[in-house]
C-alpha cells in the first residue's frame, strides 16, 4: 500500500506496448481479463514504428509488412477491443506481495499510480550494447550511436545522424542501417564485423553489394579519435581466437559511428523481484506458459530472449497472456512434474527451460556456429529435424507435441550433423 | 563481351549460390539453381535488377515529424537516387493514413506505412 498515490485494480497488467506487449494485451482482453497496458514512450509500438523495412509480419498476419504497418494492425485490434493503455507511462518498480497480489507503480503524465494485479506481464523488450561494452576507447565525442538510436533520429524524427558513416556489426540490424545510411546519402564507409562470416541474412548481406560497401570480417573497431566529433576510427584484425592481431590496424576517416553489437534482455525491474535469468538467453529461465521463477509474472518477446522476428515476439505475448489466464482461474499453474530441457551439442541457447508435457510447446533456440546439412535431435522425444541451414543469426523454432515429450524425464537438444 | 554475376538467392532460406552469364545484354546460361524461382530471380537480378523503397517523408503537424513510405511497386535500381532526392523534398500534411497514396513518382506511387 502507497497512501496519496492513487490505486488502480486489474486482472493483468502488461509492461511494454510493442508487439509482446500488444499482442499480450489483446489476447488476455479476448480471454475476458481486465488488462492495463503500459508503455514509457509517447506512442505504442515500441521499436516497430521505426522499422520502416518489409520482412514482418509473414507467419502472424501472413502478409509480408513494414514494421509500423505490423504495429499498426496490432494497435488497431488493441483499439477494438477496448483494452485500456497508457502511454508516456514509466514503470518505477514491480512489487510481488503474494502470488494473486502484485503492483505495478508507474509514473504519467497525469502522476504517479499504484496497479494492482494478479498477474503481470513483462513485455519491455531489449536494450543494445554500446561502444563502451565493446571495449572501444579513445575521445568522447558526439557522433557516436547505436543502431537504434540512429534510427529513431532518421526514421522518426527525420534527423541525418551523419554523413560518413562506419557500421560496427553486420547482423541484420546493422545491414538495414547501412541501407538507410547509403539511400538518405550518406557515405558508408565499412561495415566492420567481429566473426569470420556475416552476421545478418542473405537477403540483407546483398545491401552491401547494392551500395557497394566493404565488409571487414575478422576485424574490429578499437579506438575513436576527434575533436568534440568523430573524425577517424582505428581498425584492426583479429585472428580465429578473436585475440587482436599486432600490426594489422589501421585509421577510417568518418564522422559518426554506428554500434550495432546485439542486443540485451531488459530484465532489472525482474531481477529486483527475485527472477531466476539465464546467462545464455540474458533472460529469465521460464516454463512452458513463459511464467517466470516468480509465480505470476510472465516473459514474452525480446525481454524473454531475443528474437529475430516479430512474428515469435507477438505469439510469445499471446502464450504469456494464456499463461496469466490459467495462473488467474486456477490460483497458479500447477504441474504434475516439470521436465528440464537441456542445451546439448552446438545448441548456444533456448527457452522455455521447463515443460509440463501437458501441451504442445515451440522451442526457440540459436546454434553456437554456422552449420550446413544437420539435424537438431531431441533423442528422449524421438524428434529429428533436418535442417540445410543453421546460423547463430536465425533463431530456430520448433514444435513439439504434448504426446511426444509426455514420459520423458528431461530433454535434451542438440543440432549435429546427419 | 561475356559478364559473369554471382548471387545468393534469398528467393528462399537455401541460399543457393547462382551464376548468370550475360553477353550483350542476352542471359546465355543460368547455373547453381535449385528451383525455377531461383532461376527466374537471378535472371532478373542480371539483367533488370528492382528494389521496393521504403524511406520516410517530412510532415506538418502530425504526432511525429515523419511518416514512413514504401513504393508500391519495385523500383529499377538506376532510378533509386532520384527517387530518394524526390522523397526529400516532399512535404505532406496531416492528416495522413496508413496505406494512403501519398505521392506518385513516374508512375511509381507512393504509400504512407505510418499514419500522422
Amino acid at each position: 500500500m502507497f497512501p496519496g498515490i492513487p490505486m488502480l485494480n486489474y486482472d493483468v497488467v502488461v509492461i511494454g506496448g510493442g508487439p509482446a506487449g500488444m499482442a499480450a494485451a489483446v489476447r488476455a482482453k479476448e480471454l475476458g481479463l481486465n488488462v492495463l497496458l503500459l508503455d514509457e514512450n509517447d506512442y505504442l509500438g515500441g521499436i516497430l514504428p521505426q522499422c520502416i523495412h518489409p520482412g514482418f509480419g509473414l507467419h502472424y498476419f501472413r502478409e509480408e509488412l513494414t514494421g509500423p504497418e505490423f504495429a499498426a494492425r496490432l494497435a488497431k485490434r488493441l483499439v477494438e477491443l477496448g483494452v485500456e493503455y497508457r502511454t508516456a507511462a514509466r514503470v518505477m518498480e514491480i512489487r510481488n506481495y503474494s502470488d494473486l497480489e502484485k503492483v505495478v507503480i508507474f509514473t504519467s503524465p497525469s502522476g504517479a499510480y499504484q496497479a494492482w494485479a494478479k498477474a503481470v506481464i513483462y513485455a519491455a523488450g531489449a536494450r543494445e550494447r554500446h561502444a563502451f561494452e565493446i571495449g572501444i576507447v579513445g575521445d568522447r565525442v558526439a557522433g557516436i550511436y547505436t543502431a537504434g538510436e540512429a534510427q529513431t533520429l532518421m526514421d522518426i524524427y527525420g534527423v541525418m545522424p551523419g554523413r560518413e558513416v562506419v557500421i560496427v556489426g553486420s547482423g541484420d540490424v546493422g545491414l538495414i542501417m547501412a541501407r538507410r545510411f547509403a539511400l538518405e546519402g550518406a557515405k558508408v564507409k565499412a561495415v566492420i564485423e567481429l566473426m569470420p562470416y556475416p552476421g545478418g541474412l542473405a537477403r540483407n548481406v546483398m545491401i552491401l553489394r547494392d551500395f557497394e560497401i566493404p565488409l571487414y570480417l575478422s576485424h574490429k573497431v578499437v579506438e575513436v579519435r576527434g575533436r568534440g566529433r568523430v573524425e577517424r576510427v582505428k581498425v584492426v584484425k583479429v585472428d580465429e581466437n578473436l585475440n587482436e592481431i599486432p600490426g594489422s590496424e589501421f585509421w577510417i576517416e568518418a564522422d559518426t559511428l554506428i554500434i550495432s553489437a546485439g542486443l540485451v534482455p531488459s530484465v532489472k525491474k525482474l531481477t529486483a523481484i527475485g527472477v531466476e535469468i539465464d546467462p545464455s538467453t540474458g533472460g529469465p529461465v521460464v516454463n512452458d506458459r513463459l511464467e517466470t521463477s516468480v509465480p505470476g509474472v510472465f516473459v514474452a518477446g525480446n525481454a524473454l530472449l531475443i528474437n529475430d522476428l516479430v512474428d515469435y515476439v507477438a505469439e510469445q505475448g499471446e502464450l504469456a497472456a494464456e499463461g496469466a489466464k490459467e495462473f488467474i482461474e486456477n490460483g497458479g499453474i500447477g504441474s504434475r512434474k516439470w521436465i528440464g530441457v537441456e542445451k546439448g551439442e552446438n545448441v548456444r541457447l533456448l527457452a522455455p527451460h521447463r515443460l509440463s508435457g501437458e501441451r504442445d510447446v515451440y522451442l526457440y533456440l540459436r546454434v553456437a556456429r554456422p552449420m550446413e546439412d544437420v539435424e537438431l535431435r531431441i533423442p528422449e522425444a524421438g524428434k529429428r529435424v533436418k535442417l540445410s541451414l543453421a546460423t547463430p543469426a536465425e533463431m530456430l523454432r520448433v514444435k513439439l507435441k504434448a504426446e511426444e515429450i509426455r514420459d520423458a524425464e528431461k530433454l535434451t537438444v542438440e543440432v549435429v550433423r546427419e | 563481351m561475356t559478364k559473369t554475376y554471382r548471387f545468393t538467392c534469398i528467393v528462399c532460406p537455401l541460399g543457393c549460390s547462382i551464376e548468370v552469364r550475360v553477353e550483350d545484354g542476352k542471359v546465355i546460361g543460368v547455373t547453381g539453381h535449385t528451383c525455377p524461382r531461383g532461376q527466374e530471380w537471378a535472371v532478373e537480378e542480371a539483367t533488370n535488377p528492382k528494389r521496393v523503397i521504403m524511406s520516410v517523408v517530412r510532415v506538418k503537424d502530425g504526432a511525429l515529424p515523419t511518416v514512413s513510405v514504401k513504393t508500391a511497386e519495385p523500383v529499377p535500381k538506376e532510378l533509386i537516387p532520384e527517387l530518394m532526392k524526390f522523397l526529400a523534398e516532399l512535404k505532406l500534411e496531416a492528416p495522413v493514413e496508413i496505406g494512403e497514396v501519398v505521392a506518385e513518382w513516374n508512375g511509381i506511387k507512393i504509400v504512407a506505412t505510418r499514419g500522422a
